[in-house]
């Protein structure tokens, strides 16, 4: 058999990378600079970035009987992973130190999950698309795990554990009845049987369909399936949780998008109103509860459900208008979120995170930049122009207005204004109160410094010229076939 | 000159990122922002001297593109209704640099987020884009919203947060509005030129959602309503208005002066900017009872809420509630007086509450309070100052001679074509000004000293060098107001053209 094996080219460069990192670890003598180790991961991550940036000038390749695309699709979700998986890396690199995690491990496990998300982004096959899911969620079981020290994060592990097990099951049922219907795990075969046969599909391929859509809605953390999402992200390690919130969720999406959204879109009647109900219950619930939480960091686990509300409008509003605002947002989202936990990184002490939104009192004059950075953060969160998350929102809400789907392009609206009480929060206290902790100055944490810097000048770029990344978006969609 | 506007609304902008280079001296930074208001300031003047007065059409327009792919450009221009807003501007954030130069918190980044407010003010001024109006719009609110809550009084906090609830409200609702506005133009643009030229598309669409199209709601009332409470909260108009007197009295003193002078301005700015050539038919149909009747309430309630303030500045904040319902008035009246004397109204009303406030802050800074029953014979002890104080205060009655004379009694006579009942109630608002502003008069400034402010140190010339550009202006423009009227006059009557014919009866 001819394989191709150009399209591998991203994915296995960073798991090489990630082989590398565990390989040379088992080499340094405990109590020597491993600092190193992240110099290698970050410098396989921009191999692989340059990688996917060289293949997006050429045609799109299909490896293994066309079950691996990597089309602009993949390729516009790889650079996210990437480009998440630096922003983590670098700003845990202080962080690991100080809470005594093993930094080999911790790189390795965040460039093994990276590798498992391009597979899922790229997945034309069901099977594949299992495959990179449950590379990523193990290594990701393990990260929120990673300091062993603090029963917050054992505890977190575990329940992300378990609840993943249980929407891995939803997922492979499911596909197990998408398989008995249609006799195909690729999905260009599943979509051609749908199209060829209207109508006469056996019952238990749509419930196969509610299936997937419920794991899914699991690995996204929608209402009614979000149960685990503030324990987990509260628990895990910071940067981890950046990371969850961020790269996982993405590829969640990006994988969602091309199966459910694209290749199953005959099916959408079906579940378009359900979605409907998801999407508004999801931002809702979680901008509600985000405003009774005292601690940020579990504030921003609900901001990223509410997020993820947001994020399903684009795939109610159907594979015609909702494409590119799914896209953009989950970039621009990708910077600001990434951002703001590398400002809750910076803010731990010892072994306390000191993410009360008492620690950032006063933050704004004993910090200046980073506070500066955490407000743009915020404001860019809540959508404010001209900054990412305004872009985003704009697109998102514009897209369900064109679709007729007004309703919730208002309620979406009013979910944002919602949402300010809780992120202008942030800011009062950064600006306005006295006291709290201290923050790591340049010296103490450069790295974390220079992760927020890319970050804001992300959120910015994108608020005042979204008109390239707006246009790669369009056609990194266009490109599902 | 080129692109001048672009200039005037980016210097500021400019200087603002250049403070946060500055080294952390007080004395530097405070002088250097001074330096940068002065070519927007200079370049109002030319501005002024050649605009072409004659012309309804936008000037000194400039367009480039900026997201080709929705049809959203960078468009500036101005007509005479934004000039005049413009001028202000530019005229008020150079005194209230000055104004400022008491600030001792944290200065660099007070005079930088003094110096964006400015550039967003100026954009939404002169963006002819909606898309654009709305970016400047937003940008403006952030500086202001850490300017009270960072620099002001003992309630900062709330009253920053009330502020900036309260107008996120407003342009979430006005958000929703322009994307309508967007939808319904083929093929969808922002441009703000365009959507009045499809004015009678928007008068024929209709509003395909729940509930509206069940209560038989046409599109353009429902937009219009959504703009106007847009623009109604920054008025603000009853029953929007509980912000204002929370965010004056906290806000420090040129940022009231702004808040006051500038902002406000921007409702009934966005009210006639959008609402009225956008949307005419609508605008026919609600001006009575939303611009006229409400503005005749605001009127008499803002003046009963002054009368009964114990606060020197809160009492200066209802009064503007007050002055701020004749523009609405005149707006309502369709006629060129009113018309006309509603944006002189906003211009004077700009100057001379700018007074007010300047004068309430500088007896704050000497006194630490603002309690009117804890003064008494001021005149006495600085007769600079209550004279100062006396022009301000008389110029705001609407004593003739002085600028709100003009535009109050232009008001009322347009009006009184139309209205007559809302013009007596108007007009009766005359009447409860001159009484809460005498009575203030005496009880500040008249009668016996006050034993404890024997010692108060007379105005001094900072002060007097903020306040006196106002007061010639106050004076010139209520001896010759043609100054200011000729370049309004051509542009409000093309949007009065616009409207008249869906007039009723």
């Amino acid at each position: 058999m001819d394989v191709n094996l150009v399209p591998l080219l991203p994915a296995v460069q960073v798991l090489v990378t990630a082989l590398v990192v565990t390989l040379r670890d088992l080499f340094i003598k405990d109590g020597e600079s491993r600092g190193v180790l992240a110099f290698y991961s970050l410098v396989g991550l921009g191999l692989a970035a340059a990688e996917v940036f060289f293949l997006l000038g050429g045609r799109q390749e299909g490896a293994f009987n066309d079950s691996y695309m990597l089309d602009r699709f993949a390729l516009f979700f790889a650079l996210i992973f990437i480009l998440a998986a630096a922003l983590t890396i670098l700003s845990a690199i202080d962080y690991v130190r100080q809470t005594g995690m093993r930094e080999g491990e911790f790189y390795a496990l965040i460039l093994f999950a990276t590798v498992g998300m391009i597979v899922m982004a790229a997945a034309n096959d069901l099977m594949v698309f299992f495959l990179g899911l449950e590379t990523m969620s193990i290594a990701v079981y393990v990260l929120t795990g990673m300091w062993r020290s603090n029963g917050r994060s054992s505890e977190a592990a575990m329940k992300y554990f378990l609840m993943g097990a249980f929407a891995t099951g939803f997922l492979l049922y499911g596909i197990a009845l998408i398989y008995g219907a249609t006799g195909s795990t690729n999905l260009a075969q599943i979509s051609a049987y749908l199209l060829d046969q209207p109508s006469e599909w056996p019952v238990y391929l749509i419930g196969g369909g509610f299936l997937l859509l419920i794991g899914f809605a699991f690995k996204v953390g929608a209402v009614p399936f979000h149960f685990w999402v503030p324990d987990v992200y509260e628990g895990a390690p910071t940067p981890v949780t950046g990371f969850m919130s961020v790269a996982v969720k993405a590829a969640a999406f990006a994988a969602w998008a091309r199966i459910l959204l694209y290749k199953l879109s005959p099916l959408d009647n079906d579940w378009v109103f359900p979605l409907w109900i998801i999407a508004i219950a999801t931002m809702t619930l979680g901008n509600l509860l985000a405003i009774t939480q005292h601690s940020i960091k579990r504030m921003l686990a609900y901001s990223s459900i509410a997020h993820a509300g947001y994020l399903l409008i684009p795939i109610v509003v159907g594979v015609e208008w909702g494409g590119l605002p799914l896209l953009f947002y989950l970039l621009a989202y990708s910077f600001m979120t990434l951002g703001a936990f590398a400002v809750l990184t910076s803010m731990t002490e010892g072994d306390e995170s000191k993410d009360g939104y008492s620690d950032f009192a006063g933050l704004g004059f004993k910090r200046p930049f980073l506070a500066l950075a955490m407000a743009l953060f915020m404001l860019s969160l809540a959508g404010f122009p001209p900054l990412a998350g305004f872009t985003g929102k704009f697109y998102v809400f514009r897209s369900a207005v064109l679709s007729g789907h007004l309703n919730l392009a208002i309620i979406g609206v009013l979910n944002s204004l919602l949402s300010v009480i809780f992120y202008l929060r942030v800011i009062v206290a950064m600006y306005m109160e006295e006291g709290g902790a201290a923050g790591k100055s340049f010296r103490q944490a450069p790295f974390v410094y220079i992760a927020v810097a890319i970050a804001l000048l992300g959120t910015i770029y994108l608020g005042i010229l979204p008109a390239d990344a707006l246009d790669w978006s369009r056609r990194a969609f266009g490109s599902l076939e | 000159m080129q692109n001048i506007l672009t200039y005037m609304t980016f210097i500021p902008l400019a200087g603002a990122a250049m403070i946060l280079m500055l080294p952390n001296n007080a004395k530097l930074v405070r002088w250097f922002s001074a330096i940068v208001t002065v070519p927007p300031l200079l370049m109002a003047v030319w501005l002024f001297n050649n605009f072409d007065r004659t012309t309804a059409k936008f000037q000194f327009v400039e367009d480039y593109h900026w997201i080709p792919a929705y049809n959203i450009s960078y468009t500036m221009g101005v007509d005479g209704l934004s000039i005049s807003m413009v001028l202000l501007t530019a005229l008020l954030s150079f005194i209230c640099i000055f104004a400022s130069f008491g600030i001792e918190k944290a200065v660099k980044g007070y005079f930088a987020l003094f110096l964006m407010l400015d550039a967003g003010m100026m954009g939404v001024f002169c963006a002819l884009d909606f898309f654009l109006f709305y970016v400047f719009w937003e940008v403006m609110l952030l500086p202001m919203y850490f300017l009270i809550g960072i620099w002001g009084g003992p309630r900062r906090e709330y009253a920053a947060i009330k502020f900036f609830l309260y107008t996120l409200f407003g342009s979430v609702l006005m958000l929703l509005a322009i994307l309508a506005l967007y939808f319904t133009v083929e093929p969808h643009t922002f441009d703000m030129r365009v959507m009045m030229a499809h004015a009678s598309k928007y008068s024929t669409a209709v509003l395909p959602m729940w509930p509206f199209n069940s209560w038989g709601w046409s599109f353009q009332h429902v937009i219009w309503l959504a703009l106007f409470i847009g623009f109604a909260i920054k008025i603000p108009a009853f029953p929007f208005h509980t912000w204002l007197p929370d965010a004056h009295v906290e806000a420090p003193t040129a940022i009231s002066v702004i808040l006051a002078g500038v902002l406000l301005k921007m409702g009934t700015y966005g009210i006639l900017r959008t609402n009225f050539p956008m949307l005419p038919v609508a605008t026919a149909d609600m001006a009575y009872w939303f611009l006229g009747a409400l503005g005749a309430w605001n009127i008499i309630y803002g003046a009963l809420c002054a009368m009964a303030q114990k606060d020197l500045k809160k009492l200066v904040a209802y009064s503007s509630v007050s002055h701020m319902g004749y523009v609405m008035l005149g707006m309502a009246s369709f006629t060129t007086q009113g018309l006309n004397g509603a944006v002189l109204q906003m211009f004077n009303h700009g100057t001379i509450t700018g007074m007010m406030f300047l004068l309430v802050g500088v007896v704050y800074d000497r006194a630490h309070h603002r309690d009117i029953e804890g003064f008494g014979g001021l005149a006495a002890i600085m007769p600079v100052y209550t004279g100062i104080t006396a022009l301000a205060f008389f110029a705001s009655m609407g004593l003739p001679g002085l600028s709100g004379f003009i535009s109050e009694i232009l008001v009322l006579l347009g009006t009184w074509q139309k209205y007559p009942v809302l013009t007596i109630l108007g007009a009766s608002g005359v009447i409860l000004t001159a009484g809460y502003l005498l009575w203030t008069i005496q009880r500040v400034y008249l009668g016996p000293p006050n034993e404890k402010y024997l010692n108060m140190a007379e105005i001094n010339g900072r002060e007097i060098f903020t306040l006196v550009p106002l007061g010639i202006i106050v004076i010139i423009v209520g001896i010759y107001p043609g100054v200011v009227l000729d370049m309004l006059r051509t542009t409000l009557d093309s949007i009065n053209a616009i409207v008249i014919p869906h007039l009723h009866g």
